[in-house]
């Protein structure tokens, strides 16, 4: 991975002072509330219903063992024990006090972590895919254009109080595991004839209130033109998106009210005085952040290994996980290994300090030293030999993170919802466990497959409703907490060439206690109506959401 | 009074804003300032007074507009109605480096310090500074950062291109 130099170094201890300076001011009263909100959010510091929450960028969800054991140290010391990673590939700490943050943030920059703009209306952190660089489906590696793009727009001084938050996302394999048409810009990589690198570039997507698949405004972009085109986007959104509804203010709301295609010429014309322009990527820097993502030194197998697949055969449970947890690798003998923060009995995304310093451990013994962060919130060890992997499932398995469940019903998407985050209008965590104790037959979850469920506590959306195949919203009733359910939403072009889609909604909402029959109901009617092997996602899309809705509003007899 | 902060200097600022080119006391050593639209209306007016005026932009101006002046304008103010309002800063790049205005820029209105590092490097070069904040304290948060990894107006070539 990207490791700083010394001038890399000097910007995050430079944020670092800014900002301890900025909080004594607050505290000593020299800076309103008003004025220290949006200086503290572009450090990712919010105040929530119990204390400040802290998010910490896990830039396109790249950590090495290292950082995960200071993030458990930070866990440890200044919270409550744990931590939870986001779907935006952050990591999240619910109880430290605002005193301790300037200390927190130091600890970080040891590190060479922060917290920039991972909140506030600025640029936030980028995301990629978690299989960035050995995933099988890959085509193009995502990390040095991430990385160079980080850069870019780290304490960028033109856009760092733009209407509303900016989240961008990347990538560059055949299955969009960055969610890239649900972005303020989504970048695909592809190849062009002579093998350059270019970008497709989408704009204008997003969930919250107002979900809108993105619109592509630019195919076929050379690689070396991605910065000044991103200026070129973001120039015209600072200027003209709206800033007096904070509602109607992303980057969507303007695509949408111009039209794509007089957006597509605005930002054209603007690029056209950029393009040629300094801000032009140069070889010399792609090949110098290139060569911190080279390849391993991998060892060279001929295919996959014997003890390997004669461990699987001995032992069913052992399988079962490798056909959910383990995920193909582009070289023989490799594989990466998904371990589930999805279970029974804690919030999806949570990890303990102690599952934080096994994993680091994990990724020192079998996986060079190095950790993803998935959107979908699981921690990812990237290049596994296949010979550790029975290894590995034990040692997941003492530490709880071997939940065989990736893909399927139980792993499931949710925010913080209302028992920590202020602007939910109802739980998440606890519809969470609802139906993770209700579909925690294995027999049974596997016989549904693949299935994505997302849980947003408000319009907000950072749960991902919209694009779950189930989605649920939590929904304020005259002050009581209510769940709307909608299916068929899809996050991206999936391995079978599904395409990213918004759930519908299926009716009125249930009262919580009611959330996993329904489920429940909508999976029976699947498991009726699927034609041979048909995902529930395809089913639905067959046949729409009437014969769901039926069933699950069908009056007693 | 306000402060204004040029050249790395604390002066009171003394300007006004005026609002037509009739009719209103010039402050004698001021800086007279008109909205864009005043200047648009009566440019000629304006160009044929003893002391030169400059132009104050809202965050909806178009800058393109004043392209033909820029060689006469010494002054062009950007008025931040709100600390988090930045379209200012988008319009001040687009005047230094687009259509390449070399007189002085300055950042009015709801103006703290911890805007001033971004300010700078957008092609700002004074600072009101209202009431209520201490302007001195303020110089200090121009070196917040020690660098910038972008292309910025006082440093055109961004980092990318000076690593070794």
């Amino acid at each position: 991975m990207y490791i700083y130099d010394e001038i890399d170094q000097r910007l995050i201890d430079d944020r670092v002072r800014q900002f301890r300076d900025q909080t004594r001011r607050y505290l000593a009263g020299e800076l309103s509330e008003d004025d220290f909100r949006p200086l503290r959010l572009q450090n990712g510091l919010y105040v929530q219903r119990h204390a400040p929450m802290l998010r910490v960028a896990i830039p396109y969800g790249l950590l090495s063992s290292k950082q995960l054991r200071k993030l458990a140290h930070i866990a440890r010391t200044y919270d409550r024990g744990y931590g939870h990673f986001s779907t935006r590939q952050n990591i999240q700490f619910n109880w430290p006090t605002l005193e301790s943050v300037p200390d927190i943030l130091e600890e970080l920059a040891t590190v060479q972590m922060h917290a920039i703009q991972t909140s506030g209306n600025c640029v936030r952190n980028f995301t990629s895919d978690q299989f960035a660089g050995v995933a099988a489906d890959e085509i193009i590696d995502p990390r040095p254009y991430a990385e160079i793009m980080r850069q870019w727009f780290t304490f960028h001084p033109e856009f760092a109080y733009l209407p509303r938050k900016f989240k961008m996302a990347l990538n560059g394999a055949t299955h969009d595991r960055a969610a890239i048409y649900v972005h303020d810009i989504g970048i695909e990589l592809v190849p062009g004839d002579n093998g350059q690198v270019l970008a497709n570039v989408i704009v204008g997507g997003g969930l919250g209130r107002t979900p809108i698949i993105g619109s592509m405004i630019k195919k076929g972009l050379p690689w070396q033109d991605l910065l000044t085109y991103c200026d070129a986007v973001l120039r015209v959104y600072n200027r003209f998106g709206r800033r007096d509804n904070k509602y109607k203010a992303r980057i969507k709301i303007l695509v949408k009210a111009l039209g794509p295609e007089t957006f597509a010429d605005m930002v054209e014309e603007e690029w056209k005085y950029l393009k040629d322009g300094p801000g032009r990527i140069t070889q010399e820097e792609f090949d110098r952040v290139n060569a911190y993502f080279q390849p391993r030194d991998y060892e060279q197998f001929s295919g996959n290994d014997a003890g390997f697949e004669q461990q699987k055969t001995e032992n069913p449970a052992f399988a079962r996980w490798v056909s959910r947890n383990v995920h193909p690798h582009k070289r023989a003998g490799y594989a990466s290994v998904t371990l589930s923060l999805k279970g029974v009995g804690f919030a999806p995304g949570d990890a303990t300090d102690a599952q934080m310093d096994a994993v680091a451990d994990l990724a020192d013994k079998y996986s060079y030293g190095e950790i993803r962060v998935s959107h979908e919130q699981n921690l990812i060890l990237a290049d596994v030999r296949q010979s550790d992997l029975f290894a590995v499932w034990e040692a997941a398995k003492a530490n709880k993170v071997a939940n065989p469940n990736i893909g399927m019903l139980t792993n499931m998407i949710a925010c913080p919802g209302g028992d920590f985050c202020s602007l939910a209008n109802a739980k998440s965590i606890p519809i969470a466990e609802g139906i993770a104790q209700r579909f925690d037959n294995l027999d049974y979850l596997f016989d549904i497959g693949e299935l994505d469920l997302n849980i947003s506590g408000c319009m907000n959306s950072c749960g991902h409703h919209h694009i779950g195949h189930i989605g649920i919203l939590g929904v304020d009733k005259n002050g009581s907490e209510w769940y709307q359910i909608s299916l068929g939403g899809n996050q991206g072009t999936d391995p079978l060439g599904t395409k990213a889609s918004l759930g519908k909604v299926i009716g009125p909402s249930f009262a919580q206690d009611e959330v996993p029959d329904v489920i429940e109901k909508i999976i029976k009617v699947y498991l009726d109506l699927r034609q041979d092997d048909e995902r529930f996602i395809d089913s639905v899309q067959r046949l729409g959401i009437e014969p769901f809705k039926e069933r699950v509003y069908a009056k007693a007899n | 009074m306000p402060k204004l902060i040029k050249n790395g200097q604390i002066l009171d600022d003394t300007s006004v804003i005026l609002t037509d080119s009739e009719g209103n006391e010039v402050h004698e050593d001021g800086d007279a300032i008109v909205p864009l639209a005043c200047w648009l209306d009566e440019r000629h007016h304006l160009k044929a007074r003893h002391t030169s005026v400059g132009v104050l932009l809202e965050g909806d101006a178009e800058p393109s507009e004043l392209k033909d002046d820029l060689d006469y304008l010494k002054l062009i103010a950007i008025n931040f109605p709100s600390f988090v309002d930045g379209r200012g800063y988008s319009i001040a790049r687009l005047l230094r480096e687009r259509y390449g205005f070399k007189g002085e820029l300055r950042a009015v209105g709801d103006i703290q310090r911890d805007q001033l590092y971004y300010l700078a490097r957008c092609g700002f070069d004074s600072f009101v500074i209202p009431d209520g904040r201490d302007a001195e304290a303020a110089l200090a948060s121009f070196n917040d950062f020690s660098d910038s990894y972008q292309a910025t107006v006082d440093r055109p070539v961004p980092l990318f291109r000076r690593r070794k």
